[in-house]
């Protein structure tokens, strides 16, 4: 089987339907815009640079043979930075031996879209940088053909050499680099990618990360560990309460610490959050040490502003006070009303479930290391959204975009909190404040990282279902009551917006005559983020944990009550569900397809031995998701005492995300997803107090650790087929996992666990 | 001035003693492979070995480990027990962002040279204090798994 470039641009340009965008104003302030565009672009052509499928901007070759290819995402732990060099070098034909991988500073013109977040970068770059291998290979070849004198179909490009097959003659790389670069580059239409079958990188597990020796020997480079001659420290006493100032402040004891240099103003933030900084007092010192010394003997009163009322547990009667009310309608099909009024009361189900605000709480805090020389400046941070940290310090610094360098390093975990180039700015700040030339290492503290951050929402779900006399579910209603991420971009934006409702709640596939999806308009008092799978997790996290409790209402299988209420394999256009947002994708290139669905719930369930007899106390739990155009499912199970002590004996974590580029890292996300979804299932919670967060560290923000963590996690690949288009690996695993430990928890003990996190089950 | 033995190399600190090794090590000897996570020794990822056991140098003065012999993750390449932990990490694709790393490696050869052949329970206890958020945690255990097995047959030998 041959794939053509039949994934074509095409394609993306047809239809319409409005699309999020995060877009990036000129004054490098972040808005959220609905853009109702008549030309609707899907995909990666929706994204800021688009994609760039320009072999001489990805490729060079030594006259020695090394072959260097630009790695132009940003390494945050899920192999992006190796898999689409490899994806590259796999077409060239190029021996991985001898790549080498360089990272792309932040330049969308040059390199196409840079912004890692989202579960996008194989599913938009899978593509282009198959383009790029091929086109540098069809130039090698070429580059030898001519030297030859021979037809070009004679001659073929075999692992790092070209070949002319008839006389044996041949070709390394580096002899024909002057030359190929000299060749045409072939136009898309000419270019022939490889069969399938003649892959030897893409989907075949050869290839380690290239940054897995450096981490092992303590040399890999992340964003902590930028060096320069003459760097100083610095970290920032920032407003414990969102939208709160400096009303005064004393430093003279704080300059009184050995090795204190300065203290310098942060500018409070000024209407919705944005990616500004928070404000507050930055203490510059020698080393990061003497700064910490230093911001602990500053004397600051804040004015906290208004939001020095939010409370966790006040908030909370208001989301659920709030879910018990009608809301908005974003989904609305046949009459649930009727269908709740007709069945009786012993066949109506109704359930709230809360998931809490969560933290990132990636192991590397935010870190940016700023450096100004006149009017240009460079940045060297770890950040998922590279441009954004230049246009926001352009903005900062009054100064052209070009003008702004910024390099980036490896991220020790971003999860979507180094999406947001607030600690560059802070950087900029700082260094601007310093003599010309001060590197300026800004570092945030895990007190910092935990009590300042973009938060994960805080959810009441409320779910309703009737069941009518064949024991067949009538209606469905869901209703979310959570403060929407748009919230950080337009003041005073309320409750979940289209894109929100479109991660699990608004496109349920189930087989149910009547379906109303609502949304409460709830206020925001914090800053409110994107976390990995964002508002998959409280949406998935009801509606799968509510599944549950209608096959037990209904005497049933819980697997084959799902396969029924999913129904047969079939496409389901999304937008025919309200969702016209599907992750920003075609709906025809992407549609719902149940028949995924049911292939990653049946290799779940047969990974654990679904339906086998279990030990007293032990229980399994099934749940699944549709997210970021994949489809996963988890079966967990757990072991419950009779002290309601949880203990996680396995998880099996399914995906059908397409082709599988590096199948060993996706199986990595799946593990590591299950270790965040039990995280946030079993410990991890913030709360606010007098609007300040509660938690500041590791010991009273929990997340899992070695003793806790399932010894078994059993991973299944399904269905790598390379005529679908790609589908996100990053995010997908999580959200499948919290519900599936609560339906297990249910199956071993009869309690029903319907708010996070776990702790114990009494 | 405080004086420092570090991976076998005398090293000079300047300025006051009761800065944390952590600091000592990354910010005024550059080296940097000794990461911060928490600063309050509840994830591991400072984890340097004094006189061979691991310890959290976020929490740990220079003063008290003036005389005594410090290594960190960038001197396990000449530890015999080190290099096998370094290389079953690589063969197990242990990492994903990789910054808790070192940290983890650093427990974990200080589990092995205690306890050469550790139990499922005893590499609970030795490793709990080193977090991973990205959650390589099965990983981890079984690269210590093979890396005790691989010291049990090399001592053999
Ligand atoms: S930084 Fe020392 S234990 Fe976390
Ligand atoms: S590998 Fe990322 S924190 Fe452990």
């Amino acid at each position: 089987m041959t794939i053509t470039s039949g994934l074509s641009r095409r394609v993306f340009l047809q239809g319409s339907l409005a699309a999020l965008t995060l877009a990036v104003t000129a004054k490098g302030l972040v808005t959220a815009a609905w853009a109702d565009d008549a030309a609707q672009k899907y995909g990666a052509d929706s994204m800021p640079g688009g994609t760039v499928d320009d072999p001489l901007v990805f490729v060079s070759i030594a006259e020695d043979g090394t072959v260097t290819i630009v790695a132009h995402r940003a390494e945050m732990g899920t192999g992006v930075r190796t898999s689409l060099p490899m994806v590259v070098a796999d077409e060239m034909e190029a021996r991985w031996e001898q790549v080498k991988v360089v990272q792309a500073e932040a330049d969308e013109t040059r390199y196409g879209n840079q912004n890692v977040d989202g579960s996008r970068s194989v599913r938009h770059f899978l593509m282009p940088m198959r383009r790029v291998g091929a086109a540098a290979r069809q130039m090698l070849e070429a580059a030898a053909a001519a030297r030859w004198s021979v037809p070009v179909s004679e001659v073929k490009a075999v692992q790092h050499e070209v070949v002319h097959e008839r006389t044996g003659r041949r070709f390394g790389y580096g002899e024909l680099a002057v030359d190929a670069a000299k060749q045409p580059v072939p136009m898309v239409d000419a270019l022939k990618l490889k069969a399938r079958e003649d892959f030897r990188y893409i989907g075949k597990d050869r290839v380690r990360m290239v940054d897995l020796e450096a981490i092992g020997k303590g040399q890999a480079i992340y964003g902590m560990d930028k060096r320069l001659p003459g760097m100083v420290y610095a970290v920032v006493a920032r407003p414990p309460v969102v939208g709160g100032k400096v009303r005064r402040f004393d430093a003279s004891k704080a300059l009184a610490v050995p090795g204190v240099i300065k203290v310098v103003e942060i500018p409070a933030m000024s209407g919705a959050p944005g990616f500004q900084p928070l404000g507050g007092i930055a203490v510059v010192a020698r080393n990061t040490w003497a700064a910490r010394q230093g911001r602990s003997a500053l004397q600051i009163e804040w004015d906290d502003g208004a939001n020095v009322s939010y409370d966790s547990s006040t908030y909370r009667q208001t989301l659920q006070a709030a879910a018990r009310k009608a809301g908005k309608v974003v989904r609305n099909q046949g009459d649930v009303a009727k269908a709740w009024s007709k069945a009786p009361e012993a066949e109506r189900l109704v359930a709230e479930y809360h998931v809490p605000h969560l933290a990132h709480a990636s192991m590397e805090p935010p870190v940016a290391t700023v450096q100004i020389k006149g009017d240009k400046v460079e940045a060297w941070t770890s950040i998922q959204n590279p441009i954004a940290a230049r246009d926001a310090v352009a903005a900062r610094l009054q100064l052209k975009p070009e003008n702004v360098k910024v390099n980036v390093l490896l991220l020790g975990g971003g999860f979507g909190r180094k999406s947001k180039p607030d600690f560059v700015d802070e950087a900029a700040i700082v260094a601007r404040a310093m003599p010309e030339a001060t590197p300026v290492k800004l570092v945030w503290t895990r007190e910092d990282d935990i009590q300042h951050d973009y938060l994960h929402t805080v959810s009441v779900e409320r779910l309703e279902a009737a069941i009518d006399s064949r024991g067949q579910v009538s209606s469905w209603l869901h209703r979310s009551a959570a403060p929407t991420i748009a919230s950080l971009f337009t003041e005073g934006a309320m409750g979940e917006q289209l894109f929100e409702s479109a991660m699990s709640a608004i496109n349920m596939p189930y087989l149910i005559p009547n379906v109303r999806v609502e949304t409460a308009e709830v206020p925001a008092h914090a800053r409110i983020g994107w976390f990995r799978s964002v508002a998959n997790i409280p949406h998935a996290f009801a509606a799968q944990c509510f599944i549950a409790e209608l096959a037990h209402r209904a005497g049933k299988d819980h697997r084959q009550f799902a396969l029924d209420l999913i129904g047969p394999a079939c496409q389901i256009d999304p937008g025919a569900m309200g969702d016209t947002w599907n992750y920003t994708e075609s709906p025809e290139r992407y549609p719902y397809d149940t028949g995924r669905l049911r292939g990653v719930i049946n290799a779940a369930c047969e990974g654990a031995g679904w339906g086998r007899t279990l030990p007293e106390g032990h229980g399994l739990g099934l749940a699944f998701c549709y997210s970021f155009l994949s489809y996963t499912a988890a079966v967990v199970e757990v072991a419950v005492d009779d002290q309601g002590a949880v203990r996680v004996l396995s998880v099996d974590m399914a995906i059908d995300c397409g082709p599988q580029i590096n199948p060993e890292r996706i199986r990595a996300q799946l593990e590591g997803g299950a270790i965040m979804g039990l995280s946030l299932a079993m410990s991890s919670e913030i709360t606010f107090t007098n609007g300040r967060v509660v938690q500041s560290n590791f010991h009273d923000y929990e997340v899992l650790r070695h003793n806790a963590s399932p010894r078994t996690i059993r991973t299944h690949l399904v269905n790598d087929d390379h005529n679908l288009p790609p589908g996100g690996v990053g995010e997908p695993p999580v959200p499948p996992v919290a519900p599936a430990l609560c339906n297990a928890i249910f199956a071993a003990t009869g309690k029903r666990v319907r708010s996070l996190p776990v702790r114990t089950v009494v | 001035m405080t004086q420092l033995q570090i991976n076998g190399q005398t090293k000079d600190v300047e300025g006051s003693d009761d800065i944390p090794l952590l600091w000592a090590l990354r910010d005024e000897l550059g080296m940097t492979g000794t990461k911060f996570g928490c600063g309050m020794a509840m994830c591991g990822a400072c984890t340097v070995h004094m006189d061979g056991s691991a310890i959290r140098s976020c929490v740990t003065p220079i003063s008290a480990v003036v005389g005594r012999a410090i290594s960190t993750i960038e001197g396990m390449e000449t530890d015999r027990v080190g290099q096998v932990v370094q290389q079953v990490w690589i063969e197990n694709n242990v990492a994903q962002c990789g910054y808790c790393q070192a940290g983890q490696i650093m427990t974990a050869v200080s589990l092995l040279k205690t306890t050469p052949k550790p139990s499922e329970e005893q590499i609970d206890q030795a490793m709990s204090g080193n977090i991973c958020r990205c959650g390589t945690y099965p990983r981890i255990r079984a690269a210590i798994q093979q890396a005790a097995g691989q010291l049990a047959q090399g001592a053999q030998l």
